[in-house]
């Protein structure tokens, strides 16, 4: 039983891990199947994370550090959509500039406010998201043996934003493949000249679709800063934006394709805590760093064509020029 | 008349829109400080005192800080000319400096600093140009996208050197994150050591160095068969491939000079300043080189220029801390941005208006002229 418990903690985490990255995921599968290239993915998440945390501490409701986070990452996106679609400059460019000034801003009014080197002060337990516990989880927990733990340590006992990222991928995946709105978004990405010659504006499409990534990557940041930890930290996002990118190439621009990779991911960073001075048989102890560096050497692997083939939507990162 | 080819004068298009831009992006900065309640004057003023003075190092560690930028905005602005972007910058940095920390482990105490020095540059640029050929060649050959590539080349390099300095170099006679000080015979002198006129500060002579290498940038991109390549590589590959120029091997090569030329970064950070190869010593310095390289047109006199910029503003954003303790250093990160939105993602929001403006002048110039004569 010792060992199913031990397992089933680790999925536990992996999930918990997961969960921003499937937010971003989806964010990312939005504004790039719009055609709209997102690097900035980590900067939006950057800047919400702060906001969700200054606000729930100012205000006393993670609720409105949740509507703050989203607000501020959605104002990024209109940013990066006014750079890209309006003015029809450099998508990547843009997407960097966006990840500059969250890092700056972030740390400058962090230190100005709250003088702590740019960390915000700790939130008490009311004031962020914290863990439920599923209906009779410690009770089945200790008397259904396997299935009782699986339930106790893998199902329950996680914030209401943990699971709202699994409803955020499903919701993500009607909207993209069983909407009239996704599959204009989705011919956006392929071909914007047959969009608008069926009579939809391209632009207002794509800042529809950057719009509803800037949310997602919003409830991604506030899950960093008042969910799973209890502050605001320096450059807490650490590449997740990233890797969420990572997530959504090696999903093919799919939400349930990236929904797996980004619990793969998730695994290897829920692995990587546990595998610290742990000797493997053969292999030996595992360097700590490698499991950080997987997911990017599998994202370059399989974007090279080694293994099976990434192929990114076709207008992207392409500016829409109306034809005279 | 004569239809008129309006251009609006080169000055205007390299130096009156940068500086209008630059303008615009302070501007925009002195709302943040206005924001957390400080005089954006005051700051300012903080800031180029302390990024000018002569007395407490302040030009000094400008110059220091430039000649980190003039590595990496060379190394973005020589991709740009073959159309690729290399935001890689970062993590080609960090592993030339374990070209240095190799090196000087294994000869700092059989060499000294006239022996040295050729190698590392040597070292620094092989490591560097590695790291950015591998990325270029999963673009030419593989049809991987560069950025996306050179982005999780930058993670790979942060996981890859944080292991080698925890678990071998820092090892070898250093705290847990870095390395043992390099032995001093074997390093190049900083500027104070060399003459005692100067003022304390981590300059040193590569600056010369990434003076002679802009020079050679230069030649290289206008004035050679091989830049003529990479230049129509980048502006029309189409054209380029009914030259009988192989767009790929070109882009594979170009990727190599970027990498070894940001590479070389770690002769002026690790070998010379800090003479110890510390976690995570990039800081920062590889994305710097995108805005230089926007701001500096891509040329290497606009960007030994914005490199003394982008220096000045990191070596008064440290004074800052001393003077405005409510400042954080990191502001100058939100001045970066700005800078790489307007140069970079809007350049059209300024130039558009301003270009236009004196192509109309000339044309009606032009005009006057044809009546009147």
């Amino acid at each position: 039983m010792e060992m199913f418990d031990q397992l089933f903690s680790l999925l536990g985490a992996t999930i918990r891990m997961a969960t921003p990255l499937i937010f971003a995921a989806m964010a990312g599968i939005f504004s790039e199947r719009s055609g709209i290239i997102d690097i900035s993915l980590e900067g939006k998440m950057l800047m919400s994370a702060f906001a969700a945390a200054v606000v729930s501490y100012e205000t006393g409701s993670p609720i409105f550090g949740l509507g703050a986070a989203l607000f501020i990452s959605m104002m990024l996106s209109l940013l990066h959509g006014y750079a890209s679609i309006t003015q029809k400059g450099n998508q990547t460019i843009s997407g960097l500039a966006v990840n500059f000034l969250a890092s700056g801003l972030t740390v400058t009014l962090g230190h100005a406010w709250y003088s702590q080197g740019g960390l915000t002060p700790a939130l008490k337990n009311e004031q962020r998201f914290t863990a439920i516990d599923l209906p009779g989880a410690e009770w089945m927990g200790e008397n259904i043996p396997v299935l009782g733990s699986f339930y106790e340590r893998v199902l329950s006992g996680h914030n209401i934003l943990v699971y709202l990222a699994f409803v955020a991928a499903a919701v993500s995946f009607w909207v993209l493949f069983r909407s009239r709105f996704g599959l204009r978004l989705r011919a956006t990405g392929e071909e914007p000249n047959a969009v608008d010659s069926a009579g939809i504006s391209v632009a207002w499409v794509r800042y529809r679709a950057i719009l509803i990534a800037g949310s997602l990557a919003g409830f991604a940041g506030a899950y960093l800063s008042i969910a799973q930890n209890a502050s605001f930290i320096r450059e807490m996002t650490s590449g997740r934006g990233y890797i969420a990118l990572a997530a959504v190439i090696f999903g093919k621009w799919h939400p349930r394709g990236a929904l797996l990779a980004c619990l793969l991911f998730g695994f290897l960073q829920a692995l990587e805590t546990r595998m610290q001075n742990v000797e493997l048989p053969l292999v030996g102890e595992l360097p700590t760093q490698l499991f950080s560096a997987i997911p990017y050497i599998i994202t370059v692997v399989l974007l090279a064509g080694f293994i099976g083939k990434a192929i990114a939507p076709k207008a992207i990162g392409r500016p829409y020029v109306k034809e005279r | 008349m004569n239809p008129v080819m309006a251009e609006s004068p080169a000055w205007v298009r390299v130096a009156l829109i940068p500086f209008l831009q630059l303008v615009l992006a302070l501007a925009i900065s002195s709302l943040v400080v206005l924001i957390i309640g400080e005089d954006p004057i005051h700051a300012f003023q903080v800031m180029i005192r302390g990024a000018t003075n002569t007395d407490f190092g302040g030009i000094s560690n400008t110059l220091y800080y430039a000649t980190n930028f003039i590595f990496t905005g060379l190394a973005v602005a020589v991709a740009f000319h073959a159309g690729l972007f290399n935001i890689g910058g970062e993590g080609q940095v960090y592993v030339a400096g374990l070209a240095v920390a190799l090196l000087c482990l294994a000869l700092d105490s059989t060499l000294n600093a006239w022996f040295m020095a050729p190698l590392i540059i040597i070292g620094t640029a092989l490591f560097g140009a590695i790291w950015g050929a591998v990325p270029g060649y999963l673009q030419a050959r593989r049809g991987s996208h560069i950025v996306v590539t050179t982005i999780m080349f930058n993670y790979i390099a942060m996981a890859f050197m944080s292991y080698m300095l925890v678990e071998y170099i820092s090892k070898l006679g250093g705290n847990s994150t870095d390395s043992r000080y390099w032995n001093a015979e074997a390093v190049i002198p900083k500027m104070h050591e060399i003459s005692s006129s100067f003022p304390y500060s981590l300059l040193n002579p590569t600056i010369l160095l990434a003076l002679g290498v802009s020079a050679a940038v230069w030649v290289l991109i206008w004035r050679t068969r091989l830049g003529f390549a990479i230049r129509t590589v980048g502006s029309n590959p189409e054209a380029a491939k009914y030259a009988g120029i192989d767009a790929g091997r070109i882009i594979i090569i170009t990727m190599a000079i970027s990498g070894a030329l940001a590479g070389m970064m770690a002769v002026n950070e690790v070998y010379a300043a800090q003479s110890r190869l510390i976690l995570n010593f990039p800081n920062g310095a590889g994305f710097m080189g995108i805005a230089v390289a926007l701001m500096g047109r891509n040329h290497p006199v606009g960007i030994v220029f914005a490199a003394l910029l982008f220096g000045a503003m990191n070596q008064g954003g440290t004074e800052l801390q001393f003077e405005i303790p409510s400042i954080s250093p990191q502001v100058v990160l939100v001045i970066q941005a700005l800078v790489v939105f307007f140069t970079g993602a809007l350049d059209q929001l300024l130039r558009g208006p301003i270009e236009n403006w004196f192509q109309r002048r000339a044309i009606a110039r032009s005009q006057q002229a044809a009546a009147q004569g």
